[in-house]
C-alpha cells in the first residue's frame, strides 16, 4: 500500500468472510442426534398424514359387524375395533386429523400470543401490568378445565377444538414473547429507532419481531407437543373431535371400556401413535431450542 | 526507562525463572478441524519480575495466561512446547499435582471481578476458603482472611466480610479478588486485564495497590493488558503478541521508546500522544485486519499489513533477531521499523476548524436537572447543568461512571425527560424535551453514535436497510435518490459499497462503528452525540474511527458531544471540555485550558489517574474511596469527601458557585484560581519522578 497518498483511510477494512452464525446453527441442528430421532418420528406420521389413502391397507370407515374386535392377525395387523374397522388403517388415517388440528391450533395461539406479547412488552407500564395480571389469572386455571369450559360453551366440534387450544395457548406464548421483547427493549438499536421518530408498529414488527423470532419458533415447537396432548385429552373426555373420525383420542375413548375384556389392541395402537408423535415433537423441539437459544 | 529497571537489576532476571514458556503451540478443535491459535511462543519471567503481554483482541493473550495455569477449554490442546512454573512442567502434570500447584504456586485475577466472586456467598467466607483449602482451621482462616483484606487496603474488613459481592463497588470487588489471589502467597500472579472494567481513578488505585503488594510479597507478575499505558506503568519487560506469535520482546522502556517491529510501531502511533490534538495532525492507523484464528502462514504473519514488507517477508518466516540487550524482534526489517511510513495522511487538507465562538450557540442546555426515583429514594442524576455547544465544536464530557454523562446525552437526544425547569434550545429555538415532540428538522439535526456497535445495529437487518431506513425517514428519499445517498454516505465513512449488502454479524467492530456513524450522518446532523464511540474497539481501529470523526467534523461542520473515559482521546478530539461529578458540572472551558491547568482538583485527580504511555511526568494524586451515592450526596461541595485540596468547613457547608475564573473557563471550587495555579505548580512534588510502582503515599 502506497501509504501516504491514501486519503485518510484505506477505503475498506474488508468484510470478514465468516460463516454466519445462522448457518452455523442449522448445521448444528442437523447433526444433533436428538433432532434426527425426533424428526424421524414426526416424519413417519407426516408421511402417514399425507399419503394415508395409499398407505392404509383398507378403508378406515368400512364397518364389518361380523369381524368385530378381532385380535391382530396377518389380515389385520393391528386387529379390528368394536365395529370391525381395521385398526391399522384408522391409526394411519388418524395421523391426518391430529397433524392438521394440532399445528393449526398452535399457530393461532402463536400468532395471537406474539401480537399480545409484542404490545405488552413494547409499551410496558399500565398496558403491560393490566394485561399481564389478566394472563396470570387465566393461567391459574388448569388447561383442561379451561378447555372444557370453552368447549361446553361453543359446543364440541373440530373447529371449536382448534379455537379453544389456540385461545388457551395465547397468554402462555404472550409471556414468552414479552420476556424476549423486554430483553431487546434496552438495546441501543431501539433507541436509534426512536431517534428517527419511528412509529410503534414499525418498531414492534420490523425492528423487534425479527429479533424475537427464534424464541417464538422454539415456543411454537414446545407448544405443538402440548397441543397434541391437549387435543387427545379433550377428545378422550368426549368434548373434542366427534365420531366417526379416526382420531386417536377418540379411538381410545371408544374402546377403553373393552380393555378389561382382554381387547387391548384398539387402545394400545392409537396410544402408541400418540406417544411416538409427542415424543418426536418434543425431541425435535428440544434440539431446536438448544440450537436457537444461546 | 531507567526508572523501571531500578527495581530489578538485570542480573536477577537471569537467576531464577518462575515462568518459562517454551515454543508453545496450541490449537482449538472446532468442528473436527484444528485451528492453531498460538504459534510457537517462548518467553520467561524471572523471580520478582513483572512481565507484560500486550496485543489486540484475539491475539492469544488470555489463552497464554490460561496455559500458565493449564485451565484451558475442553477443545484446546497444547500440541507442542512446554509451560514450566518454578521449573515444573504443567503440560505433563497429573491432575492432583496440578490442583496442588494451582492452590499454592499460581494465582489468577480476571477482568470481571463481579463474575469471579460467588454472588451468594459472603466475602469473608470466600476469602477464608482459600486458607481453609491450605489447611487452616475455621477461626484461623477467618482471622487470616481479615488480615488479607487489610493488606489490600480495605478500610473496614470486619464489615466487608459480612457483605455479599453485589454490595461492593467494582474496585472493592477487584481488591477482594486480589486478596484471594495473594492469600496462598503464590510465586506467580497472573493478572488478565485486571483494571479494564474500572474507572480511571479506581484503576490507578488498584494498580498502585498491585505494585505495592508486589514489592511486599515479592510476587512475580504476568500482566496482560491491551492498554499500553498501563503496561508501561506496571511492567519491566513486555512482549508484544500478534496473531499468536510473540513479535517483539524487551524492556518496557526500550520497546516503547525504540520499537523494532512494524506492528509495535503501528500500535504506538495509534494511541493519541498525551497532549496531542487533532489540530496537530491525524493519528496513524494500521491498515487491514489481523488474520483469523487458525490461519497459518509460512512467511511473516504481519507481512500483509506491513508497509515495510519486502519480497523476503512474503516468502520466509522471520527468526527472532537480537536487536539490543534483551530486546528481540521477529522482523527482517527491524533496522528500519521506525521508519514505517504512515498508513494515513498526516493531516487533513483544507482549512482548520471553523468554530464560531461568538454568535448563536447551536445547542443551549439551561438548568437541566434529572431526578430518578427508585424505591422511594430520589437519585439526582443531573443537578442544574447548563452548557452550550457552538456550531462545529466538539464538546468533551468527562467524569467517572455514574457522573451523569450519558444521562445528559440522553436528555439532549430527547430519550430522557429532564425535571421541569430545564430549557433546551436548538439554534435559539425551543427544543421539546421529548423526542416525539420534536420537528423533522430537529430530529435530523441531533443524532447519536453509540458505544457498542453490536447493540446499536439491528442484527437482523442488512446494512443497506439500517442506513437506508435512516435516509428515508430523515430525508424522505426513496428509490434511486436513496441509493445515491447511501453510496455517498458509505464513501464519506470510508466503507466499501459491498458492505451495504452484508449483515452486522459479518462485519468487524470497526466496520460496524462506521456503519453506525453513517447512520448518524444520514440526515446531515448538526450535532452528533458520541457516547464512548471507541471504547469497545481495539487501539488500531480506535485511531481510524477518531480520524474519521475529525474528518467529518471538518468537512461537514458538525458539532460533537463527545463522551469518553479516556482522557487522551478526549484531549485529542475535543475543543471544549466539561467535567461532571455526581451530576454537577465542576469545570468547563477550552480543552487546552482545562487540561493545561489550573484546573479543578477533581480534574487534576482525573488527569493524574490516566495511564499515560509517553509524555509528561505527572503529579500523583489519588482519590480515595468511592464516589458517594447520588441518592445521598455530600453537603456543600459534593467533591469535598474525596478532594485532595480540601480546605475545611467552607467546603462541607457551602456549595461553591460555578464561577468564571478566566474568560471562558468556569470552575466550581472555593479555592481561587490563582491559588489553584500555585498549588498545582508546587503540587508537582519530586514524588512525580519516582518509579511507576511508587507508593500511593505520594498524595499531595
Amino acid at each position: 500500500m502506497s501509504a501516504v497518498a491514501v486519503p485518510i483511510e484505506a477505503p475498506d477494512e474488508g468484510v470478514q468472510q465468516r460463516k454466519t452464525a445462522r448457518r452455523e446453527r442449522y448445521r448444528q441442528l442437523l447433526r444433533s442426534p436428538t433432532f434426527i430421532v425426533g424428526a424421524f418420528l414426526v416424519a413417519i406420521w407426516v408421511i402417514c398424514a399425507i399419503g394415508y389413502t395409499h398407505l392404509a391397507p383398507s378403508d378406515p370407515f368400512a364397518t364389518e359387524p361380523l369381524r368385530r374386535l378381532r385380535a391382530p392377525s396377518s389380515q389385520h395387523l393391528f386387529g379390528t375395533d368394536r365395529l370391525g374397522r381395521d385398526v391399522l388403517s384408522r391409526v394411519i388415517t388418524g395421523a391426518r386429523v391430529i397433524l392438521v388440528v394440532a399445528p393449526l391450533a398452535t399457530l393461532i395461539g402463536t400468532v395471537a400470543g406474539t401480537a399480545l406479547g409484542l404490545v405488552t412488552g413494547y409499551f410496558g407500564g399500565i398496558v403491560d401490568d393490566s394485561l399481564m395480571r389478566l394472563v396470570d389469572a387465566f393461567l391459574a386455571l388448569p388447561l383442561v378445565i379451561l378447555g372444557l369450559l370453552f368447549l361446553v360453551a361453543l359446543g364440541p366440534s373440530t373447529i371449536a377444538v382448534i379455537l379453544v387450544i389456540g385461545i388457551v395457548f395465547t397468554p402462555i406464548i404472550a409471556r414468552t414473547v414479552r420476556a424476549a421483547v423486554l430483553a431487546e427493549r434496552g438495546q441501543e438499536y431501539m433507541q436509534a429507532a426512536k431517534l428517527r421518530q419511528e412509529r410503534a408498529p414499525y418498531i414492534m414488527f420490523v425492528e423487534l419481531l425479527p429479533n424475537v423470532l427464534p424464541s417464538i419458533l422454539v415456543e411454537f415447537t414446545v407448544r405443538l407437543g402440548y397441543a397434541i396432548f391437549a387435543i387427545v385429552t379433550l377428545t378422550f373426555l368426549g368434548f373434542g373431535i366427534q365420531p366417526p373420525s379416526p382420531d386417536w383420542g377418540l379411538s381410545i375413548f371408544d374402546h377403553y371400556a373393552f380393555i378389561s375384556g382382554g381387547f387391548w389392541w384398539p387402545v394400545l395402537f392409537p396410544a402408541l401413535a400418540i406417544a411416538t408423535l409427542v415424543v418426536g415433537v418434543n425431541l425435535a423441539s428440544d434440539a431446536i431450542s438448544q440450537a436457537f437459544e444461546r | 526507562m531507567s526508572q523501571t529497571q531500578a527495581a530489578v537489576p538485570p542480573a536477577v532476571m537471569a537467576a531464577e525463572r518462575v515462568l518459562e514458556v517454551e515454543d508453545l503451540h496450541l490449537s482449538f478443535r472446532v468442528r473436527g478441524s484444528d485451528r492453531q491459535a498460538i504459534h510457537g511462543v517462548s518467553f520467561s519471567i524471572g523471580r520478582n519480575e513483572s512481565f507484560g503481554l500486550v496485543g489486540e483482541s484475539g491475539c492469544g493473550k488470555s489463552t497464554i495466561a490460561l496455559c500458565a495455569v493449564r485451565y484451558l477449554p475442553r477443545n484446546a490442546r497444547i500440541t507442542e512446547g512446554s509451560v514450566r512454573v518454578a521449573g515444573r512442567d504443567l503440560v505433563t502434570m497429573s491432575m492432583p499435582e496440578l490442583r496442588r500447584m494451582r492452590s499454592s504456586a499460581v494465582s489468577m485475577v480476571y477482568q470481571n471481578a463481579g463474575a469471579a466472586l460467588n454472588p451468594s456467598i459472603r466475602i469473608g467466607e470466600q476469602v477464608a476458603e482459600v486458607f481453609r483449602v491450605g489447611g487452616a482451621s475455621g477461626s484461623e482462616a477467618t482471622d487470616r482472611a481479615r488480615g488479607m483484606l487489610e493488606k489490600v487496603r480495605i478500610s473496614d474488613p470486619g464489615r466487608v466480610m459480612h457483605r455479599f459481592p453485589h454490595q461492593l463497588s467494582g474496585g472493592m470487588q477487584q481488591r477482594v479478588i486480589i486478596a484471594m489471589a495473594l492469600a496462598p502467597n503464590p510465586q506467580l500472579l497472573i493478572l488478565d486485564e485486571p483494571t479494564t472494567a474500572l474507572d480511571a481513578t479506581v484503576e490507578a488505585e488498584v494498580l498502585d495497590l498491585i505494585a505495592a503488594l508486589r514489592r511486599e510479597y515479592g510476587t512475580t507478575l504476568l500482566f496482560i493488558s491491551h492498554n499500553l499505558g498501563v503496561v508501561t506503568r506496571m511492567c519491566e519487560r513486555v512482549g508484544v503478541l500478534y496473531a499468536g506469535q510473540l513479535v517483539e520482546e524487551g524492556d518496557t522502556g526500550t520497546v516503547f521508546d525504540d520499537p523494532r517491529h512494524p506492528y509495535t510501531v503501528g500500535l504506538l502511533r495509534c494511541v493519541p500522544k498525551w497532549g496531542s490534538r487533532k489540530d496537530a495532525g491525524l493519528l496513524d492507523s494500521i491498515p487491514g485486519l489481523p488474520p483469523p484464528v487458525g490461519a497459518t502462514t509460512d512467511h511473516c504473519v504481519y507481512a500483509d499489513r506491513c508497509a515495510l514488507a519486502i519480497d523476503k517477508c512474503r516468502q520466509e518466516y522471520p527468526p527472532l533477531f537480537d536487536v539490543g540487550p534483551g530486546h528481540t524482534s521477529r522482523c527482517f526489517r527491524h533496522e528500519v521499523a521506525r521508519d514505517l511510513p504512515r498508513a494515513s495522511a498526516a493531516s487533513l487538507p483544507g482549512t482548520g476548524q471553523v468554530v464560531a465562538s461568538n454568535g448563536h450557540a447551536l445547542i443551549e442546555l439551561g438548568n437541566v436537572s434529572k431526578t430518578f426515583r427508585q424505591e422511594g429514594q430520589q437519585i439526582q442524576g443531573l443537578v442544574d447543568v447548563s452548557l452550550r455547544i457552538a456550531p462545529g465544536e466538539a464538546l468533551g464530557l468527562v467524569g467517572e461512571s455514574g457522573s451523569g454523562k450519558s444521562t445528559l446525552a440522553k436528555v439532549l437526544l430527547g430519550l430522557l425527560e429532564p425535571d421541569s425547569g430545564a430549557q433546551l434550545e436548538y439554534q435559539g429555538k425551543n427544543l421539546p424535551v421529548k423526542v416525539g415532540g420534536r420537528g423533522q428538522e430537529q430530529i435530523r439535526a441531533i443524532q447519536i453514535v453509540f458505544q457498542n456497535p453490536g447493540a446499536s445495529l439491528n442484527r437482523r437487518h442488512s446494512i443497506r436497510r439500517i442506513v437506508g431506513r435512516a435516509v428515508t425517514k430523515l430525508l424522505g428519499l426513496i428509490g434511486r435518490q436513496r441509493e445515491q445517498r447511501l453510496i455517498e454516505l458509505a464513501r464519506s465513512v470510508r466503507l466499501d459499497r459491498s458492505v451495504l449488502d452484508s449483515r452486522p454479524e459479518q462485519l468487524s467492530g470497526g466496520l460496524k462503528q462506521r456503519v453506525a456513524i453513517a447512520r448518524a450522518f444520514a440526515g446531515d446532523p448538526r450535532v452528533v452525540v458520541c457516547d464512548e464511540p471507541t471504547s469497545a474497539l481495539d487501539v488500531s481501529v480506535q485511531a481510524a474511527i477518531l480520524n474519521l470523526l475529525v474528518d467529518l467534523q471538518r468537512s461537514k461542520g458538525v458539532s460533537y458531544l463527545f463522551i469518553s473515559h479516556d482522557l487522551g482521546v478526549v484531549r485529542y478530539l475535543a475543543d471544549r471540555i466539561a467535567v461532571l461529578y455526581l451530576g454537577r458540572l465542576l469545570e468547563v472551558g477550552d480543552a487546552e485550558t482545562v487540561f493545561g491547568g489550573p484546573h479543578h482538583p477533581y480534574t487534576e485527580a482525573l488527569l493524574s489517574a490516566a495511564p499515560i504511555l509517553h509524555g509528561e511526568p505527572k503529579t500523583r494524586i489519588r482519590l480515595e474511596g468511592e464516589v458517594p451515592s447520588a441518592a445521598n450526596p455530600p453537603s456543600g461541595c459534593v467533591f469535598h469527601t474525596r478532594c485532595p485540596r480540601f480546605l475545611g468547613d467552607i467546603c462541607v457547608n457551602q456549595e461553591p458557585p460555578l464561577a468564571e475564573s478566566e474568560p471562558g473557563h468556569l470552575i466550581r471550587c472555593h479555592i481561587p484560581i490563582d491559588e489553584l495555579r500555585r498549588l498545582q505548580r508546587v503540587g508537582q512534588p519530586p514524588a512525580a519522578q519516582e518509579s511507576p510502582e511508587g507508593p500511593a503515599a505520594a498524595k499531595a
